[in-house]
């Protein structure tokens, strides 16, 4: 089922004459019940895409449905009552400072014309939620950045939303709470069956949480699939900007030649190296290696430089690429 | 000094606390919505209108040039439609009401503008009205900045009532004029210009202390 589909969203804004198109092009869909990334670096456009999603942005072409229904057609009535079942958490938090935890999350259910006693019950419900029961009368000031972020959590699935949508929002905080949030998002998600929306610049957070993700470079769609996919294999300059770390090294010889390896869970159990030498003879020189985990499946990756002689090269790379390993090229040349 | 004037001088805190109280009140009541409409008319805000905001701008900008010396007396024809008459401390709360209600409008609007866009972005996405962002998202975030500003405005109505004794205004300000300057009594001038000091500090000093002990 469709949560949303984005079809050719333009956006451009106009300022004092001048035209800026924050987004081109992007078509896209969002499924129930996963948890979608959407990446780029800053000033790419995911901050306008997301509010394209519950038109706090109004697109200027294309169009953005949220269950079939096409946002830009409804009043401005129906759009509020349709962006009560899209909840929304903020890099800043967005708190109100001079009322007490509870009432924060009381919020939304306020605006729903929920009577109070009721709401009050739900808040405590929800607070339970994010492990915040004991804070409920403090206020947001005095609470750590990651607790806020736990409020504003509880604030947005007070009134039952259909989506969540995150943006930045573990941007402000340290590794720690990064995770814990993290997990707390993960477990909604499986628990309540919860559709979310992540907008990062943060890699790290799109591997731990992430079904699927969009890359967003300069307001265009640059790819978009499956995390575990894009990781093993990115096809655009923008994914294997995000996906890859840079690499430092230089070839040592003007014909020597480096390549990037990139392998999963299945192919990390297999001494592909050492079977190299021993079938082919040929030898590698391996320049830096890591592995890290991505929606559970352990990822490898090595930058090798490959020996003098076009023949060694071509025969290492097709032996690599036959035992189902993403081979890349990742020479550079001054 | 004779009991007479001691007398007077005590009816005078009177009337200048009626006077102060009154006009505070009926300035709040007309700027506190007008300071409102002109934050929320702004550019980008959430009932943003550049008709209706250059109009109300305008019109606080000329009520805010004049010197509210001229203001009494252009508006002595004014008052006297309202009160019956253009003297005494009734009819003063008419020309103080009319000076303070665009500074009460701009003092509003500045306090409502500290409010983090952020937050207004948070309401919007919970599809909340424009009139409920204003009344449970807005104007509480705002109510300490609100309180101080206030505190300002009652201790600017103050210094114009005693003003406002010059075109026969009651008042400790009218009470300093005729004693003190028209029959050179200088310790009744002393007296009433220190009273008012001590009124304008404790209304300034209440408005901090009651601003610290609700901003959380």
């Amino acid at each position: 089922m469709e949560v949303f589909r984005l079809e050719h969203v333009e956006k451009t804004y106009k300022n004092e004459g001048r035209e800026f198109q924050a987004l081109k092009d992007i078509s896209l869909s969002i499924n129930e019940g996963e948890i979608f990334g959407i990446i780029g670096m800053s000033g790419a456009g995911k901050s306008t895409l997301v509010r394209t999603l519950n038109r706090l942005e109004k697109v200027t072409g294309g169009s953005v449905s949220f269950y079939g229904r096409d946002l830009a057609g409804l009043s401005l009535p129906e759009i509020r009552k349709v962006r009560r079942q899209i909840a929304m958490i903020f890099q800043n938090f967005n708190l109100l400072e001079q009322r007490n935890v509870e009432s924060n999350v009381m919020q939304p259910l306020r605006i729903a014309g929920v009577p109070k006693d009721m709401g009050r019950r739900k808040a405590l419900e929800m607070l339970e939620v994010v492990g915040l029961t004991d804070k409920k009368n403090e206020y947001p000031a005095r609470l750590s950045g990651g607790q806020r972020q736990r409020v504003a959590i509880a604030r947005a699935l007070a009134a039952d939303p259909k989506v969540l949508l995150c943006d930045e929002a573990t941007s402000a905080l340290d590794p720690k709470m990064t995770g814990e949030i993290l997990d707390l998002l993960k477990e909604i998600n499986r628990k309540r069956k919860l559709t979310i929306v992540i907008i990062t610049h943060e890699m790290s957070v799109v591997e731990k949480i992430c079904d699927r993700v969009a890359i967003i470079d300069d307001g265009k769609l640059a790819e978009i699939g499956e995390v575990r996919e894009i990781f093993r294999n990115p096809r655009s300059e923008a994914a294997s900007k995000l996906v890859l770390p840079g690499n430092p090294f230089d070839p040592s010889g003007r014909d020597s030649r480096l390549i990037r390896l990139v392998f999963d869970g299945t192919a990390a159990g297999r001494p592909f190296i050492a079977e190299l030498v021993e079938q082919t003879g040929k030898k590698v020189n391996i320049l830096s290696a890591n592995t890290k985990s991505v929606g559970g499946i352990g990822y490898g990756q090595m930058v090798l430089e490959l020996p003098k002689g076009e023949a060694d090269q071509e025969l290492i790379i097709s032996f690599f690429r036959e035992r189902g390993l993403s081979v890349q090229e990742v020479t550079r040349r001054e | 000094m004779s009991e007479y004037i001691i007398e007077t001088i005590g009816r005078g805190i009177i009337e200048t606390l009626q006077m102060t109280f009154f006009a505070s009140l009926l300035a709040y009541a007309a700027g506190l919505p007008l300071g409102i409409l002109l934050y929320t008319t702004a550019k980008g805000r959430i009932l943003a209108n550049r008709p209706v905001n250059l109009v109300l701008g305008f019109i606080v900008n000329i009520m805010r040039s004049l010197p509210f010396l001229i203001l009494l007396v252009l508006l002595i024809p004014f008052t006297r439609f309202l009160t019956g008459s253009s003297i005494g401390t009734t009819a003063s709360v008419v020309p103080l009401t009319v000076g303070a209600i665009p500074i009460v409008a701009r003092m509003v609007e500045s306090s409502l503008s500290e409010v983090p866009d952020g937050i207004i972005e948070a309401a919007e996405s919970m599809g909340a009205s424009p009139l409920f962002i204003i009344l449970h998202f807005i104007l509480p975030e705002a109510t300490p900045s609100l309180v101080f500003g206030a505190a300002i405005n009652i201790a600017t109505v103050l210094g114009y009532s005693a003003m406002a004794g010059v075109i026969g205004g009651g008042g400790l300000g009218a009470i300093a004029l005729q004693y003190g300057y028209y029959r050179y009594q200088k310790d009744v001038l002393f007296t009433t210009v220190s009273i008012l000091v001590v009124m304008v500090m404790l209304i300034q000093e209440s408005g901090s202390l009651i601003t610290r002990k609700i901003r959380k």
